[in-house]
């Protein structure tokens, strides 16, 4: 037992690497705090082109939502770290992860909506164009807000994945919580800093499950 | 065309790595079909378990799912495969990739067939018992095979979603396609070997995602 303690929840080394996970913290939350707007933006964006009148560029957002959803994140995100500096375009780390970022979550979250415009019944929009608002105004004020009331446990639910997923920063060393805990750990050559940044995870990400979890209960019971 | 083509779709490079990729390609096909059956099969147990109703199991179980559902899958790799040697547990990148992914998969399996077991309207149960079917037979006959219907778009996403974390291994030293790749880029310092783990990827993933697309619309239920 005692071993056990000093090896995962030794109180000598987080007093040590805390300020080395306060940073690495930091940067998950300033991460998150870039890529979920960006994705979400993006992600209403190829909705609503979607549903455009001219088929090609239909097609090509149906393309461009299933390549991107076909690749791992981290592929994608190797693919663009270490790809993208031989074409002459060398992003800092942070650059390149934002752009893999959204291009995967802007995808998912892109499904989400056309889902929730989906979910619209027609007579909303007739009703709408017949006040006379114009197609932008009906999207912009009827349809969308209605759609993404309709999708907000799905939102919340892929927000999650994409806080969660942050986590893979650390392999192209930006220098995220898990990047922070890894470096930690292996200065301390002791496993509590990566044990730490699962309870940081666990604490901050739990409400969210929680809050979800009713969600998807009463999702599947209501139906 | 030519330079764009040497760095990225260099033929001499992508030559020389083809049978790696290959290779990690059948990889990633093992790791993949062990995490999802593993994962369904122990989801499926405790949503089971679940229905028992005892009040100290479902507490564990639930407490499981949540911290499960929390954390990132790339810090629980890190801790089985850089923190339990710690303290003399040494797993493999194969089976600590393995165990981390069913886990989270069957957490997530568990709160979608627990949702979909409590679908099933009362009237459905207490209408087998009163035929004199027992406990499993009512559950097997007349509860699951309604419940696993309901089930089936989120979990088919959800699997989907977390096969492809597979790629998460290539930081464990698992070989499947993104480490060949990414092995093979360092070798080489030219990306056509990630070009070709890209393309790996696409082959295998493009028709899981069409699958999703088409699971998603043939069980949607009519309003």
């Amino acid at each position: 037992m005692e071993t056990l303690v000093n090896a995962f929840f030794n109180l000598g080394i987080l007093r040590e690497t805390a300020p080395y996970l306060w940073v690495g913290f930091k940067m998950s939350v300033l991460l998150t705090a870039v890529v979920v707007p960006l994705g979400i933006a993006g992600g209403l964006a190829v909705a609503l082109l979607s549903r455009v009148r001219t088929k090609a560029l239909r097609w090509l957002v149906v393309a461009y939502v299933d390549l991107f959803r076909a690749f791992p994140p981290l592929v994608l995100l190797m693919f663009i770290a270490f790809g993208l500096p031989f074409t002459g375009l060398d992003l800092p780390a942070f650059a390149a992860v934002a752009l893999a970022f959204f291009l995967n979550t802007s995808s998912y979250y892109g499904e989400i909506f056309r889902a929730g415009i989906e979910s619209i019944p027609r007579g909303q929009f007739e009703a709408a164009r017949s006040t006379g608002l114009s197609g932008t105004q009906t999207m912009a004020y009827v349809i969308v807000p209605q759609a993404t009331r309709n999708v907000i446990p799905d939102l919340i639910s892929n927000t999650l994945e994409v806080v969660k997923l942050t986590s893979i920063a650390s392999v192209v060393a930006l220098p995220e919580l898990l990047y922070a805990a890894r470096q930690a750990q292996s200065i301390t050559y002791n496993a509590t800093p990566i044990i730490a940044a699962g309870v940081i995870y666990l604490v901050c990400l739990w409400p969210l499950v929680r809050l979800l979890s009713r969600f998807e209960h009463r999702q599947i019971v209501l139906h | 065309m030519g330079k764009f083509g040497e760095t990225f779709l260099n033929w001499e490079v992508m030559a020389q790595y083809a049978p790696k990729i290959v290779e990690g390609f059948f990889v990633t096909l093992q790791l993949a079909a062990v995490i999802v059956v593993t994962g369904l099969a122990a989801g499926l147990a405790a949503a089971l378990v679940r229905t028992l109703r005892l009040r100290l199991l479902n507490f564990f179980i639930v407490l499981a799912v949540d911290v499960l559902r929390a954390l990132p899958p790339l810090v629980l790799i890190m801790i089985l495969y850089f923190a339990l040697p710690t303290v003399g547990v040494l797993l493999t990148g194969f089976v600590a990739t393995w165990l981390a992914l069913s886990a989270v998969l069957a957490a997530f399996a568990e709160e979608i067939f627990w949702a979909g077991i409590l679908a099933v309207p009362r009237g459905q149960w207490e209408a087998a018992r009163s035929t004199g079917l027992t406990f499993l037979q009512a559950m097997n006959h007349v509860v699951l095979p309604q419940a696993v219907r309901l089930t089936i778009p989120p979990l088919t996403n959800r699997t989907i979603a977390i096969t492809k974390g597979t790629a998460l291994g290539a930081t464990v030293a698992v070989g499947e396609i993104l480490y060949q790749a990414q092995t093979g880029y360092s070798f080489s310092y030219n990306p056509s070997p990630l070009t070709l783990g890209a393309l790996a990827y696409l082959v295998l993933f493009i028709p899981v995602v069409w699958f999703g697309r088409w699971v998603e619309t043939r069980f949607a239920w009519k309003r």
